[in-house]
C-alpha cells in the first residue's frame, strides 16, 4: 500500500508544480494518472518513487512514513519501486551492454550472483533475443532499449511500478508489448501500478482507474 | 514550379480528373550502409511512392524501420558510409545524385521545408525566434533591408500561428506547442513545395498532436504559393493516430521495405490494411485489440530471403520464407482480401 498525503512538490522554493496533492494505491492495484505535460504529473511520480523529496505532505508505504529520499532512503523500501521513463536514452548509461544496464541494481545491491538467473527470466518477458543483449544503447531501436529498461525496473522484484510515459515514444506494436510485459509480472507478484501519462485511450485500457490530474488538484 | 512530365493546370482537361505531376517522385530507392568487416547493413531496398501536390502521404514504421534513413537520403543528410541507388526526382531534380552545393543552396529550406522531429532541439538556445525568423528569410527569400525582414519574418510566423507576442522570446521560454509552431514556421519560409515532417508529434500531447497536426493539413491544402496546386507533404511518423488524422495516404514500412501503400480511409477504416503486419500494427492500438505484433523485427544487417516478415506472421507459408514477395501495393504472397475482412 502506498499512499501519497497532501504532497507539496517543485524545484524552486516558493514555485511547487505540485500543490496539495493526495493519492492512493493500493496492494496490487493499478491507477492511471492522467495530466497534460507540464501539470506536474511526473514530478508526483517521481515523489511516489522516492526519488524527488516532498517541500510538504507525507509518503507512507505500508503504513511505514518515509523519511529518507533517493540513495538516502533505506534499502528495502527504495528497492520496492521498479521506475520506467519516458527517454529510455536518457536513463541508459551508453557504455553498457543491454544484460548490463538490466542488472545494474542487482550489482548496485550487492546481489550480482542472481545475475545470470534474473537475465534468464527477464529477457524473453520483455521480449529481448540474446544477440540483443550484447548490444550497447546506440545499437538498438528506441523500443528494444526501453524493453531493457522495463527489465531493469523488474529485476529486483518491485511490489510498486511506476511508469511515466514508458510508451510515449514507442511504435504500437512496442507500445502494447510493454504493458503486456507489465501485466504478466503484475499478475504473476501481485505488484501495483502506477502508469502517468496523456493518452487517454491507453491508459483506460490500461489501469482499473484512471484519474485526471484536475481531480487531483 | 512545371516538372514538364506532368498534365496540364487540374481542371483544363476534359473526361476523367488528370493526375497532378507528383511533387516527389520515388522510385526503387535503396540505401546500404558499409560497415566494419564488409558488413552491409540493408536499411531501406526499393522503396518506390509518389507524393502530390495537395497530398499528405504519412510513412509508418516502427523504430529502426528505415523511415528516418529515408528522410535522411531524401535530404542528402545520409553519413558518409552510405550507399544510396534508384532515384528521388523532386521537380527535375534527382534528390539522390545532387551533390551537396545543390542541396545546400536550393533544396533544403527552398525546395524542402522540414518540420524537425524535436523543435526545442532544432532551434538555436541562444536567439529569438525573432531573429532566427529573419536570418532565415534573408538566407531563402530575396527580401533585404531591417524593416522588410522584419514584416516577412512577422507574417511568417504569423502563416504557423506563431503569436507575434512571443517573437522576442528564446526557445526554452516557449510550450512544446510554440517551439512546435516556430520550427514550423522555419520550414514554411522558404515556401517550399514539399515539406518533410519526421516525427513531428514525437512526445506531444494527444490535444497537442491534433492540433500540430492539423496546422500541417492547413499548410497543405493552403493554395498559396505552390501555384494553386498546394504542397506536398510526406510525414514520418510512428503515431498512428497522428496518421489516421491527416492523411490521404500511407505507406507502411517494415525491415527497410515499404509493404503496403493505402489509401487512408480504407486502411484505418473499412475494409483495412491488406498487409499481415499494417494489420498487426493497427491491432496493437489501445482502442482496438492492444494486442502486439509477436516477436521483434529482423536485424537489418541479416535479413532472411524471403519475405522479412515471416518469423511473426500468422499467414506464412514455405512461399513466403523461400522468395521475396511481390513488389506493388502491397509485399505479400498471401494479403488479406476485402471478402475476408468483411468476415
Ligand atoms: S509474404 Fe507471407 S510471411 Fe510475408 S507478410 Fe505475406 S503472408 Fe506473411
Amino acid at each position: 500500500m502506498l499512499e501519497l498525503r497532501s504532497i507539496t512538490a517543485g524545484y524552486t522554493r516558493n514555485a511547487p508544480v505540485v500543490r496539495d496533492v493526495s493519492l492512493t494505491l493500493a496492494p496490487g492495484a493499478s491507477v492511471g494518472l492522467l495530466g497534460p505535460s507540464g501539470c506536474g504529473k511526473s514530478t508526483l511520480a517521481r515523489v511516489a518513487a522516492l526519488l524527488h523529496r516532498p517541500e510538504a505532505g507525507s509518503v507512507l508505504l505500508d503504513g511505514e512514513p518515509v523519511r529518507r529520499w533517493r540513495h538516502s532512503a533505506p534499502r528495502d523500501q527504495r528497492t520496492a519501486f521498479g521506475v520506467v521513463f519516458q527517454q529510455a536514452r536518457l536513463s541508459a548509461d551508453p557504455r553498457l551492454p543491454l544484460t548490463g544496464l538490466i542488472a545494474e541494481p542487482l550489482r548496485a545491491t550487492g546481489r550480482a550472483r542472481e545475475i545470470p538467473g534474473r537475465i534468464a527470466e527477464l529477457a524473453p518477458a520483455v521480449g529481448l533475443t540474446p544477440d540483443l543483449l550484447t548490444r550497447r544503447p546506440h545499437e538498438v531501436s528506441d523500443g528494444q532499449l526501453q524493453r531493457a529498461c522495463l527489465a531493469r525496473a523488474l529485476v529486483l522484484r518491485p511490489r510498486v511500478l511506476v511508469c511515466d510515459e514508458m510508451t510515449a515514444m514507442l511504435d504500437a506494436s512496442t507500445a502494447a508489448a510493454l504493458v503486456a510485459a507489465v501485466e504478466d509480472y503484475r499478475a504473476a507478484t501481485g505488484a501495483a501500478l502506477l502508469a502517468v501519462g496523456h493518452d487517454r485511450t491507453l491508459l483506460r485500457r490500461w489501469c482499473d482507474r484512471t484519474v485526471h490530474w484536475d481531480e487531483l488538484t | 514550379m512545371s516538372t514538364g512530365i506532368g498534365p496540364g493546370p487540374a481542371g483544363t482537361a476534359t473526361g476523367p480528373a488528370p493526375r497532378p505531376a507528383p511533387v516527389l517522385s520515388v522510385r526503387d530507392l535503396s540505401v546500404r550502409f558499409l560497415m566494419p568487416a564488409g558488413r552491409r547493413v540493408a536499411a531501406v531496398t526499393g522503396a518506390r511512392f509518389d507524393v502530390l501536390p495537395g497530398e499528405c502521404l504519412a510513412l509508418i514504421g516502427e523504430s529502426g524501420c528505415g523511415k528516418s534513413v529515408l528522410a535522411s537520403a531524401l535530404l542528402g543528410l545520409l553519413p558518409g558510409n552510405a550507399q544510396t541507388a534508384g532515384s528521388a526526382f523532386l521537380g527535375g531534380l534527382d534528390l539522390l545524385t545532387a551533390g551537396e552545393r545543390t542541396l545546400a543552396r536550393t533544396v533544403r529550406g527552398r525546395l524542402i521545408g522540414l518540420v524537425p522531429q524535436s523543435p526545442a532541439a532544432h532551434l538555436t538556445p541562444v536567439r529569438t525566434v525573432r531573429s532566427q525568423l529573419e536570418e532565415t528569410v534573408a538566407a531563402l527569400t530575396a527580401t533585404r533591408g531591417r524593416a522588410a525582414l522584419r514584416t516577412a519574418a512577422e507574417a511568417a510566423a504569423e502563416r504557423a500561428a506563431f503569436p507575434a507576442t512571443h517573437l522576442d522570446r528564446y526557445p526554452h521560454e516557449l510550450s512544446g506547442g510554440l517551439a512546435q509552431r516556430a520550427a514550423t514556421a522555419l520550414a514554411l519560409v522558404g515556401d517550399a513545395p514539399l515539406l518533410l515532417a519526421d516525427e513531428p508529434t514525437t512526445g506531444l500531447d494527444r490535444d497537442l498532436v491534433d492540433r500540430t497536426v492539423d496546422e500541417l493539413r492547413r499548410h497543405v491544402d493552403d493554395p498559396g504559393g505552390t501555384e494553386g496546386a498546394g504542397r506536398a507533404l510526406l510525414m514520418i511518423t510512428h503515431d498512428l493516430a497522428a496518421a489516421e488524422r491527416i492523411a490521404d495516404r500511407v505507406a507502411v514500412m517494415y525491415a527497410g521495405r515499404i509493404v503496403e501503400l493505402a489509401d487512408a480511409t480504407a486502411f484505418f477504416g473499412t475494409p483495412g490494411p491488406r498487409h499481415p503486419y499494417s494489420r498487426g500494427l493497427l491491432e496493437a492500438l489501445p482502442d482496438r485489440a492492444f494486442r502486439p505484433v509477436p516477436g521483434m523485427p529482423p536485424k537489418l544487417g541479416d535479413l532472411p530471403d524471403g519475405c522479412a516478415f515471416a518469423p511473426r506472421c500468422a499467414r506464412a507459408t514455405d512461399l513466403c520464407t523461400g522468395q521475396a514477395p511481390p513488389s506493388g501495393e502491397v509485399a505479400c504472397h498471401h494479403p488479406h482480401v476485402p471478402e475476408d475482412v468483411r468476415a
